[in-house]
């Protein structure tokens, strides 16, 4: 999740990397190793006289495989990724086969510098290269037909599976042409279309995972299947930071189905006929732990961490300006203390990996966001090179973060080196709820000073919690600064002369992760909803006061007008209800909302939200207006409900009774407004996720009077 | 052991009785299309038919369903063709997918049942099927659009 803001990444020698190739039967294959934006060390592309790594796979009887190289979890790339590949390509929309692609080097998303699905990259990473493989694809087709048909290339048109010759109407399908294409040089430019002459981009698709998600054939990672294939359930200690002591498995290994029982790094695990067994083996159990160092941890305790890391300086996350010395100056001081908690990612598809590991080889089935990182820890655990590691993709019962991580692969490669059999571990809910890698928990001091118009003149965001990127990719730890901490707080938009953030990384036991929208997800909360505040003590409209702090930042002023004029802010509302607003930039993408809650008897219900967003060229409509839907949904989970707390160095939540989700009856009437735009395509994931805490906390400060400093929102 | 109608197929089974149906389904079946995801019925994931009737099948013993009628999502049609299927695949619901098995289920159960729901209907029905990418919407309108179908075929 690195420079998740980089631009178009594409550079000089892409073509280089271009390879094509034939396929057996008469085919043609279009791949390439993608240039890496900052990973340099790791472009040199393996020369392939194969292209086994292909995007595109033209066979003679005219099917087009496209692959995908992004993880489908519900955002849409499964449809998104080959819309790109089939514009250029000017194949048969109807008529293309979709996979999933390998682990393998060529398709590395270059915003990362890994095959990783995150930060909202999928189509910013891959918008321009993908289009370039498909019009290499569709110039490659026309020359052989050219060269056939003795006629000139630019008098013959490509469209839907099939190149015209203009004049004579002569026709070929792609399949007859693809063996013959792939035995011409790679050409040496391509032309994109205009954005104007898109046939797919920007139209509403149907997605095309759909069809298996209505009929229960879309296999997600817990309905792998094979001959032989054993189940696993780990034991872990429900401590952070425990050990194992000793573990009796007498009574598991009575238990009708369970065949072995182990202990492996994380714990113990019970190997069965099915995951019934393994579970009632793993319950019959008798453990003993070692508690370790965190075994009295508990919320307070944490929380104490937090406020004595807010004692210390803190590194500098921005500092514009004097901001002492403007506060000085200041007509009015302002200062509150804004908190989150943990929080779980409760995927609905509870963590689980299948593996077979042989003596030269290692092969998982694995709903993951993180293909190389998958490679990777199951090369070091087997001692196998990489490549002998295969990496099969399924579909992702939820991700928002959770499956970048690798401890479920690792837990299951371990436990197949010991079984020889296909093994697939499977966690239960609570294992999922209770060892995940949590949104971090913050603690933020915000003072900031007003000048006699009641402008601010001065921000101050003091903020402490732990960091993500010292464990996933610690390089990227400079000066004491984890940038995924910092986001949405550092680049705050707000047209402050005076402003100063900084932030104190305190690493406790609880172990964190990347989390839909990751720090922006909180970042948004705190600083929209200071804002908010700032704007009350100014006695000033939120949205007005936004508007004028906003000037030179066109893009959140778009969609902040939009939400607002859409929403009739202003305007009276039925009674009851109150308006909050919100806006903010995260993953190259602008989004603001407005949401319209009740509070009655202690209860804030939200109503209806509305949502711009600003996310550049949009590739799939439907999708964008889904996703926001979705970030919203996700976040307001987060707003009302989610609380991850601790108690003797154990997460008290296991499932969804008492770490609830957002139900069908509680969901908001939610209106979707899209920019029109012809900026480079911007995340859509995430963005949804980060206005809405805000959004709904401000409204409930228009309800109550009362400023919301900590989530979830409780009056 | 037990025997049971499993979408419309006769099935005679030496499982343990008190093995919860959906590990049946899934394990003993390779019926893969139910999903697990609480295990405590306070998610829907696992909705199946049980003589017509929505049960939480990861709750619900193999020997409560002796001699009864189990339909899962696989038995729901042959072809996806059923209203809510159809209205499902018109309206793009699925995000991730994964509790959608759940909400089809629950969905054709309350349409069977009560041909016209209304939105008071329809939260009671489905508001314990849990879904985390936020398809509520989607449901609803998919709901209402399958009623209208189902009404519409029929006059």
């Amino acid at each position: 999740m690195n420079d998740l803001t980089a631009p178009e990444c594409i550079n000089e020698s892409r073509r280089q990397f271009l390879k094509i190739g034939a396929v057996a039967g008469g085919g043609l294959l279009i791949g390439f190793h993608l240039p890496l934006a900052n990973r340099a060390g790791e472009a040199e592309a393996a020369a392939s006289e194969f292209v086994p790594n292909a995007w595109i796979r033209i066979d003679a009887d005219d099917t087009v495989t496209l692959r995908v190289a992004s993880s489908e979890m519900g955002q849409g790339v499964y449809t998104a990724i080959p819309m790109l590949l089939a514009e250029e390509l000017e194949c048969d929309w109807a008529r293309i086969t979709v996979e999933m692609a390998p682990a393998d080097k060529a398709y590395t998303n270059p915003l990362i510098g890994q095959q990783l699905t995150g930060g909202s990259t999928a189509v910013r990473a891959f918008w321009t290269p993908l289009r370039q493989a498909g019009a290499t694809g569709r110039e490659l087709l026309i020359r052989a037909a050219a060269q056939t048909w003795k006629v000139k290339e630019d008098e013959c048109r490509a469209a839907n599976g099939v190149v015209v010759h203009k004049t004579s109407q002569r026709k070929a399908r792609y399949g007859e042409l693809a063996a013959s294409a792939a035995t011409l040089p790679v050409p040496t430019e391509v032309f994109l279309k205009e954005p104007g002459e898109f046939k797919l981009i920007g139209k509403s698709t149907a997605r095309l995972d759909t069809p298996r998600k209505v009929n229960g054939s879309a296999v997600f990672g817990m309905d792998v299947t094979m001959p032989g294939l054993l189940t696993a359930v780990v034991a872990r200690c429900p401590v952070f930071g425990g050990t194992l002591k000793k573990f009796d498995a007498t009574t598991a290994k009575n238990v009708a189905g369970v065949r072995q029982v182990f202990a492996i790094q994380s714990g113990v695990a019970v190997v069965a006929d099915s995951f019934w067994a393994a579970k009632q083996g793993r319950d019959a159990l008798v453990l003993e732990w070692d508690e370790g160092a965190h075994a009295k941890l508990n919320s307070a305790g944490i929380r104490t961490q937090l406020e004595q890391a807010m004692k210390t300086p803190g590194a500098g996350a921005r500092n514009d300006g004097d901001t002492a010395k403007a506060f000085k100056a200041a007509a009015k001081r302002i200062e509150a203390v804004y908190e989150v908690p943990y929080l779980a990612h409760a995927c609905m598809e509870p963590m689980n990996c299948t593996a077979l590991v042989k003596k030269e080889s290692c092969e998982l089935w694995v709903p993951t966001q993180g293909q190389t990182g998958a490679q990777l820890v199951a090369s070091k655990i087997t001692g196998l090179p990489p490549e002998k590691v295969k990496v099969n993709t399924t579909f992702l019962g939820g991700g928002f973060g959770r499956r970048s991580e690798q401890d479920f692969v690792a837990e299951a490669v371990q436990v197949a080196m010991t079984t020889g059999a296909p093994v697939k571990l499977v966690w239960t809910r609570e294992d999922d709820m209770q060892h995940d890698y949590y949104r971090p928990a913050t603690l933020n001091r915000l003072s900031a000073a007003l000048d006699k118009k009641g402008m601010p003149i001065a921000w101050r965001h003091e903020m402490a919690g732990a960091s993500i990127m010292t464990r996933v990719f610690p390089n990227s730890v400079k000066s004491g600064l984890d940038r995924t901490s910092i986001e949405g707080a550092a680049n705050l938009p707000y047209a402050i002369p005076n402003l100063h953030v900084t932030w104190a990384m305190e690493n406790g036991a609880v172990p964190v992760g990347f989390w839909r929208s990751v720090g922006s997800s909180q970042n948004a909360f705190i600083t929209e909803c200071f804002l908010d505040e700032l704007a009350a003590a100014a006695g000033k409209d939120p949205y007005q006061y936004r508007r004028a702090l906003l000037a030179k930042h066109p893009r959140h002023l778009g969609v902040l007008d939009l939400a607002a004029n859409k929403a009739n802010w202003g305007k009276p509302l039925a009674s009851s209800r109150t308006r909050g607003i919100a806006v903010a930039e995260a993953f190259g993408s602008y989004c603001a909302q407005v949401a319209e809650v009740t509070v009655e008897h202690g209860q804030v219900r939200v109503q209806r939200v509305v949502c711009a967003i600003d996310c550049g060229m949009v590739v799939n409509p439907d999708t964008v207006v889904a996703q926001m839907e979705s970030g919203i949904v996700y976040g307001l989970t987060a707003a009302l409900k989610g609380e991850i707390t601790i108690k003797d160095g154990r997460v008290e939540q296991g499932n969804f009774n008492d770490y609830p989700l957002l139900r069908l009856d509680e969901m908001p009437e939610i209106e979707v407004h899209i920019v029109k735009s012809g900026e480079h395509p911007g995340g859509v994931g995430e963005p949804g996720t980060p206005p809405i805490a805000p959004a709904v906390a401000n409204a409930v400060f228009a309800a109550t009077g009362k400023p919301v400093r900590k989530l979830p929102i409780r009056v | 052991m037990i025997s049971l109608s499993v979408n419309g197929e006769a099935r005679t089974l030496d499982v343990d009785p008190a093995t919860p149906l959906l590990w049946v389904l899934r394990d003993t079946l390779g019926l893969t299309g139910t999903k697990y995801s609480c295990g405590i019925a306070v998610c829907g994931a696992c909705t199946v038919h049980v003589d017509g009737a929505p049960v939480r099948a990861c709750v619900t013993p193999l020997s409560a369903v002796a001699n009864k009628s189990v339909t899962t999502i696989e038995g729901l049609s042959k072809d996806s063709s059923h209203p809510v299927q159809r209205a499902w695949i018109a309206l793009d619901v699925p995000q991730c997918g994964y509790c959608q098995s759940g909400q089809i289920m629950a969905a054709a159960s309350l349409l069977a049942k009560n041909p016209k729901p209304n939105d008071a209907d329809i939260d009671q029905a489905m508001s314990g099927i849990l879904c985390r990418c936020g398809t509520y919407s989607r449901i609803r309108s998919a709901i209402k659009q399958a009623a209208a179908q189902k009404s519409g075929g029929a006059t």
